[in-house]
């Protein structure tokens, strides 16, 4: 374990966990502008934890020590994510501990407790938001690990900063398998993270929610930690897409340490530019009903198929 | 006097069983006496059993001889790591289920105690002998004991109806299996009429014949494991059977034709083809997506845990069919990861489908009930089970840093190796059995949220559910024991890989882990940490760390203030416990995706309805497909075969008399 690496690895961490509102914010920014109103502050996400922190917990009568652990367990295991996925440097200690595979499957922790805390009270939308999640989430799990696997599959590696390594070192072209992939990524990524066309992240009415239902019974400190982890979910999601798609400006394994100077910029110019194309796709998509969202995730289940196919027939 | 050796330990741990079992017959109906003295020494049996099988696993194989059976022939032993490693899974679960059994079993209407204990420990004691038969003879008495003790256990409440006829379509199906193990060890002896195992080694068949004897291998154990199409008893037998029952049966018996099955395919059969490998991956992925799916509709929590089983044994399945693809391509490194894969889920389905069968017995004793739609909100009243079962529920569905995924992590990475086969058409075949592997994983979180989630969280769906007691201490004790080897199971892999290693040597020459692969005690890289690494440990200490550290720096900068309210009821006061998702609402997106599975019935009430009623039946359509013609057409041929059959001795002696001719034409 070298210095540079664990010196990367917690800049990697404090970074996502720093900029992942401020992620937010900004696709929020550039949504309002896009529906022509005016936009709230970039700052506002960090705001609303402020002030959820500083509020009294209330929690549902019946609520169990699942409930309670849940929100804590959902944060540890994105920032647990947030220090695999190479969106700085290749070079990260913790890396080893947790491949491709991996991830997805803290991704699955996250969700399952999710689920479980939401059906933990007992109310009708929690049981439902926690279905409809699950449901999502058991098609684009696949999808996601599909995608991954063609990436891997390229590097003969499943080893996050491995793949990176050798994806940033390929002649810039088109690939593809990776063009498959890609679209297949994007169309995961909005489901996972709750945006149109699955869900709507703005939505105020209970019967289309499905992650804000169930986040229904939460408040104060517990809302904060999740309205981070979905943050951080977020970010974490555009940092995969980054590192696999546009792996240029990442410190990788042959190039200089000192690149981790303009490596950090140019994320947050790559994560702005990602973020104004998300906020696009959203306003320019109208959300589905729930059960076209099997028809959307299979077809990114059958691109990221593709994808490896093509990378196994072209390979490339 | 020389010290005995581990084979004869083995025979020690048999034949304790069988003492106990008897000695429960001394006095059957006294309960105190079989729960309190037969079960818990029957539970040290299952100790110590696991502790000479895991000693064994690693030393040379032993070999005896018992002149017991037929005059001339008599019972072949044999204890090599293969028999070891089930033997160790055997004794392990087996010790658990004993010790719960302890504290489970009621003088009710059924079967008297004692004579569940006889059977019981027949039954523990048969399917050793199954494991360390080293010939065909003793192998088939072992496994028909086995199958007939495993009967009369799944009928201890034999005045149901419902449970007889469980027990007798899983009687029908155990010998329809039986006959086709038989006639594969008949193939497999060639014409040398030697059954021992050691014959069958030095046999070199030749042509169609290996494929012949792999292939009803498959078919015999496959309808003991609960393949596709073969599954149908499985869901019906284990909800018919007593919890503990249920859990041996899917811990440790679906495990013995897993035995069997790599027994014959990769230690009698001396080659192994392709092509047996592809259909034995798509019959496994087959499974394995069928028993999930049916699995997410299921309304009664143990149907649900037995389709679950369905799809554990055809990951395993699946894994063994990579193996024997990796092995006919000479690439013994990857088939013992494949192979590693398949027997650490063995072992890691061992231990949370014994702990969650047991856990719902443990429901099912406190509240009578084993819908889903009747359940809810247990985790108040039964902290101890509702806790011990998130362990295995998440063991199941496959999240790190737990046991289920460590397995699943080695067959992904089995598949993703797989593109380097010479045959381009395998390699094509790879990204759509991944994907089946996946979506078979992904969706059994699924499930397991269903059945946490309605069983344990919530609110208690009937009235009765407030008066539910949590498990006593002998059940406390197993599933505590169980939830404690999920949990190890996960977080030290190559220590568990390094056992599991000599079984890799044994069947396919090569172990799982390679020196300067980089792998230590807490990170597990097959390959090379390059290509992919995993460790359990660092995952789960850095997640605890954050949450250690997020609730100190909330409680420390903010405050730790909590209130309790009644939870917002969205502007409808009139909400009951009773607008929870049910079992049939939470399966009900799957139900929809995935219809053309089923043979669904629907009635749904009118709109003008006073007291409606809604009513969902999810049936299995290969139950029409393929089990009711068969059953026609026996019934046809009965029919027919019945016109022979008049009645009068001297018709009967016409018949005698013309075989007689006929046969004295033919042997002439």
């Amino acid at each position: 374990m070298t210095a540079a690496g664990f010196l990367s690895q917690l800049l990697q961490v404090a970074l996502a966990l720093l900029l992942a509102p401020l992620l937010v914010g900004w696709v929020n920014q550039c949504r309002a502008w896009l529906a022509n109103k005016s936009a709230p502050s970039l700052f506002l996400p960090y705001r609303t934890i402020r002030k959820l922190f500083a509020k009294d917990a209330v929690v549902a009568q019946n609520a169990s020590g699942i409930f309670r652990l849940t929100p804590y367990i959902v944060f540890g295991a994105m920032t647990c994510a947030a220090a695999i996925v190479p969106s700085l440097a290749t070079d990260l200690p913790f890396a080893l501990a947790a491949d491709a595979i991996a991830l997805v499957g803290l991704f699955a922790l996250a969700r399952v407790f999710m689920s479980l805390a939401a059906m933990d009270i007992g109310t009708a939308f929690g049981s439902l938001g926690a279905r409809r999640d699950m449901f999502v989430g058991f098609l684009a799990e696949p999808a996601l690990l599909m995608v991954l696997f063609t990436a891997s599959l390229i590097s003969s590696s499943t080893s996050l900063p491995e793949i990176v390594d050798t994806l940033a070192h390929r002649e810039i072209g088109i690939y593809p398998s990776l063009a498959f992939a890609g679209v297949a990524f994007t169309m995961v990524s909005l489901a996972e993270n709750a945006r149109i066309p699955v869900d709507n992240p703005a939505t105020h009415l209970e019967l289309t929610m499905i992650h804000e239902a169930m986040l229904l019974e939460y408040s104060a400190r517990h809302l904060a930690l999740l309205e981070w982890a979905a943050a951080l979910k977020l970010f974490n999601y555009s940092c995969i897409g980054l590192a696999l798609f546009f792996p240029f400006g990442i410190v990788t394994s042959g190039s200089d340490g000192l690149m981790l100077v303009s490596a950090a910029p140019l994320l947050v110019v790559k994560l702005a530019v990602g973020g104004a194309a998300l906020a696009l796709i959203e306003t320019l998509s109208a959300k589905m009903r729930i059960f076209r969202a099997p028809e959307f995730l299979g077809t990114a289940f059958m691109l990221a198929v593709l994808a490896m196919l093509v990378n196994l027939l072209l390979g490339a | 006097m020389t010290a005995p050796s581990s084979l004869d330990l083995v025979i020690g741990a048999v034949v304790l069983w069988m003492a106990l079992g008897t000695l429960g017959l001394v006095r059957p109906a006294r309960l105190r006496f079989v729960s309190i003295v037969l079960f818990p020494i029957g539970a040290l049996v299952g100790v110590a059993l696991a502790a000479v099988a895991l000693a064994a696993i690693a030393a040379p194989p032993l070999v005896r001889v018992l002149p017991l059976g037929l005059p001339d022939l008599p019972f072949h032993l044999r204890l090599d790591a293969l028999s070891a490693f089930f033997l160790f899974v055997l004794g392990a679960v087996a010790a658990a289920v004993s010790v719960y059994s302890a504290g489970y079993f009621r003088s009710s209407e059924g079967t008297a105690p004692g004579l569940v204990c006889f059977q019981y420990h027949a039954f523990l004691a048969a399917m050793a002998v199954v494991l360390i038969a080293d010939d065909a003879y003793l192998f088939m008495v072992a496994w028909e004991t086995m199958a007939l003790a495993s009967y009369f256990l799944v009928t201890t409440e034999h005045r149901i109806p419902e449970i007889r006829r469980a027990g007798f379509l899983y009687l029908l199906i155990a010998h329809v299996g039986a006959i086709a193990i038989l006639m594969c060890f008949g193939v497999l002896q060639g014409s040398s009429g030697d059954y021992t195992f050691a014959g069958m080694r030095g046999q070199h068949l030749a042509g169609a014949w290996p494929s012949v004897a792999f292939f009803l291998a498959l078919f015999g154990f496959g309808a003991k494991a609960g393949l596709l199409p073969l599954h149908v008893w499985l869901p019906e037998a284990h909800p018919a059977a007593p919890s503990p029952v249920s859990a041996l049966m899917s811990a440790v018996m679906l495990k013995t034709a897993i035995y069997g099955l790599l027994r014959v395919g990769f230690d009698l059969l001396q080659v192994q083809l392709w092509w047996w490998g592809v259909v034995t991956l798509a019959v496994g992925l087959a499974s394995a997506i069928f028993g999930v799916v049916f699995a997410a509709v299921q309304s009664d929590m143990k149907r649900l845990l037995a389709y679950s089983s369905i799809e554990n044994i055809g990951i395993i399945t699946a894994g063994i069919g990579l193996t024997i693809l990796f092995r006919a391509y000479d690439k013994p490194l990857l088939a013992a990861i494949a192979l590693t894969a398949a027997l650490y889920h063995c072992l890691n389905h061992a231990f949370f489908k014994s702990l969650l069968f047991l856990a719902t017995g443990s429901v099912l004793h406190a509240t009578h009930e084993r819908s889903l739609g009747k359940l809810g909100g247990l985790i108040h009243r039964m902290p101890w089970v509702a806790w011990l079962a998130l362990v295995g529920t998440l063991a199941i569905a496959g999240l790190p840093p737990l046991n289920g995924f460590v397995s699943e992590w080695l067959l992904l990475q089995a598949f993703l190796f797989t593109p380097t086969l010479p045959q381009s058409f395998v390699n094509m075949l790879v990204p759509v059995a991944t994907a089946a592997l996946v979506l078979a994983v992904a969706l059994s979180a699924y499930v397991m949220v269903k059945f946490y989630g309605i069983v344990f969280l919530g609110r208690p769906r009937e009235a009765n559910l407030a008066y539910a007691k949590d498990a006593g201490k002998w059940e406390r004790t197993a599933l505590a024991y169980l939830a404690a080897g999920c949990i190890l199971l996960g977080l030290f892999p190559v220590n568990v890989i390094a056992l599991i290693d000599p079984v890799n040597m044994q069947l396919v020459d090569s172990g799982a882990l390679q020196a300067g692969s980089g792998s230590n005690w807490m990170l597990l890289a097959p390959i090379n940490a390059d290509r992919s690494s995993y460790s359990p440990v660092i995952v789960l200490l850095v997640i605890v760390a954050v949450v250690l550290l997020t609730i100190q720096v909330v409680h420390r900068f903010y405050h730790g203030r909590i209130r309790r309210a009644p939870p917002w009821d969205c502007g409808f006061p009139a909400q009951t416990p009773r607008m929870q998702d049910t079992a049939e609402g939470f399966g009900q997106p799957i139900r929809q995706v995935f219809e053309p599975f089923f043979r669904m019935q629907r009635h749904l009430p009118s709109p003008f309805d006073a007291k409606p009623r809604y009513a969902v039946k999810a049936e299995d359509p290969l139950w029409y497909w393929l089990y009711l013609p068969v059953a026609r057409g026996a019934e046809v041929l009965a029919r027919l075969v019945g016109h022979i059959q008049q009645g009068r001795i001297s018709v009967y002696l016409t018949y005698s008399f013309f075989t007689l001719l006929a046969l004295l034409f033919l042997v002439r």
